[in-house]
């Protein structure tokens, strides 16, 4: 077996450019995903009946149907309906956040079904409205215990990121088949591919321990 | 002050209150007995909407329970002390004092933790103002939380069962605080099983079994003179 360190050392550069585009995607994903998620999760909890049913059937539809047709549906069948091409940019990320919400919003409804009910109640017996007891009871405690749940999420997304080379969006993923293209080194390549993912995907989860171990649950 | 007109409430199939009229003066202290299940929690919880009664009228200083809006209203002034205390895990026990305050009163930082402090001295807490609730054992937990109630400045208080969850050696502090606030003219309405609070405290004494007042009258007059045979039974069963 040859590798070919010198290809690898030229394709570095170029490739952490793609993996900082990657990055860009995911904390923006996640970042949009948790707002999306925070008020979807609330909203399955509703007692009004078509909140909770609209919020059901975007968190069935989302998690029943791939990602990746998820992104086609996005960047090809929505300038259809809207008459205006979509950049691929706009595209990959409203994919990646819509497709990351539903998941945050199961994550964030176990996390509030977790906390005791008698804390609503001591909350609402002191007068305090719904949302303040939402705001200043129930998530602050919530968000604690989902922090190892939010973390495996940011992971995933990270991963999943690379589909939306399928639109010829330029990530990390993206960046590998351009090289390769050219090269023709498909295995050191995808070797270095492979290897940077892992670096960040560690160093998240590194992070998330920290997290962990700072906002321990009391 | 709190007045209860034919209140019944159904859990699905069972009807846990049957038609409770009550009428609570200011400063009275009224003590709640009864056997588990009898649906004396109910009937506190439905004085500030924790349930929702199923029909019947209840009117707390004047105001009507009928819609959200006025729930807020009533719970404000209506202060609720809870079993397993309930306290804020993730906040001090001055944060614990001045969350509603500042949120729902609208009160200043400067002026609620004033209130706090000196509510915290009342109970005896004003050295744990900084600990957190998990630091503090079931009876310090509870004068917290009572605490915490009063720190909404209430027109009247209930308690569910607020010495159920306690050790034994910690049910004593317990009761002085609400022995105390008996004293300064607090209207109480009180859920509980011990018997000796009751006697000593309450002005009056409510027995209720299977959803209904069974008697009621003075302490003396329930303890030593039941009239009904349920109430007798009761007690002999616990004294």
């Amino acid at each position: 077996m040859d590798l070919n360190f010198a290809l690898i050392k030229n394709a570095i550069p170029l490739l952490l450019q793609g993996a900082g585009i990657t990055i860009q995607i995911t904390a923006l994903s996640v970042g949009l995903g948790l707002l999306i998620g925070m008020l979807v999760g609330v909203a399955r909890l509703s007692t009004v009946k078509p909140v909770k049913y609209l919020s059901n059937v975007y968190v069935d539809f989302i998690r029943g149907t791939p990602l990746l047709v998820q992104i086609f549906l996005v960047y090809f069948a929505l300038p259809i309906l809207t008459g205006s091409r979509i950049d691929p940019f706009v595209a990959a990320i409203a994919a990646c956040s819509i497709n990351s919400g539903a998941y945050i919003a199961e994550i964030f409804r176990g996390g509030i079904q977790s906390i005791d009910k008698g804390q609503t109640e001591a909350g609402r017996s002191l007068g305090l409205s719904w949302f303040q007891t939402m705001r200043h009871i129930i998530m602050p405690q919530a968000f604690k215990r989902i922090i190892p749940p939010l973390g495996n999420e940011f992971i995933a997304m990270l991963k999943d990121s690379s589909l939306v080379s399928v639109i010829g969006f330029e990530e990390l993923t993206r960046r590998g088949q351009l090289i390769i293209a050219r090269t023709y080194a498909s295995f050191e390549i995808w070797l270095a591919v492979a290897f940077i993912y892992l670096i960040m995907t560690f160093t998240i989860s590194r992070f998330v321990a920290y997290l962990e171990r700072r906002y321990q649950v009391k | 002050m709190i007045k209860i007109e034919n209140l019944h409430k159904s859990f699905g199939e069972l009807e846990v209150l049957c038609g409770i009229d009550l009428e609570i003066a200011e400063r009275e202290v009224v003590v709640i007995i009864g056997p588990s299940g009898s649906g004396k929690s109910t009937l506190l919880r439905c004085i500030n909407f924790l349930e929702e009664p199923s029909s019947g009228s209840i009117t707390v200083d004047g105001i009507a329970l009928s819609g959200e809006a006025n729930i807020n209203a009533v719970r404000r002034e209506v202060g609720m002390v809870f079993q397993r205390f309930n306290l804020f895990p993730h906040m001090t026990v001055m944060e614990n004092l001045l969350l509603a305050p500042m949120k729902v009163r609208k009160l200043s930082r400067e002026d609620a933790e004033k209130i706090a402090l000196s509510l915290l001295v009342k109970v005896g807490m004003e050295s744990k103002a900084n600990a957190y609730p998990e630091q503090l054992s079931g009876g310090q937990q509870q004068r917290v939380a009572i605490a915490r109630a009063l720190a909404m400045k209430p027109k009247a208080l209930l308690f569910d069962e607020p010495t159920s969850a306690l050790d034994p050696e910690m049910i004593k502090e317990v009761l002085d605080v609400m022995k105390a606030l008996a004293e300064e003219g607090m209207t109480m309405v009180v859920v509980t099983h011990e018997m000796g609070f009751a006697r000593e405290v309450g002005d009056r004494v409510i027995f209720i079994d299977g959803g209904k007042i069974v008697e009621q009258g003075s302490p003396e007059m329930i303890f030593n003179n039941a009239r009904e045979e349920r109430t007798k039974s009761f007690l002999s069963k616990i004294l």
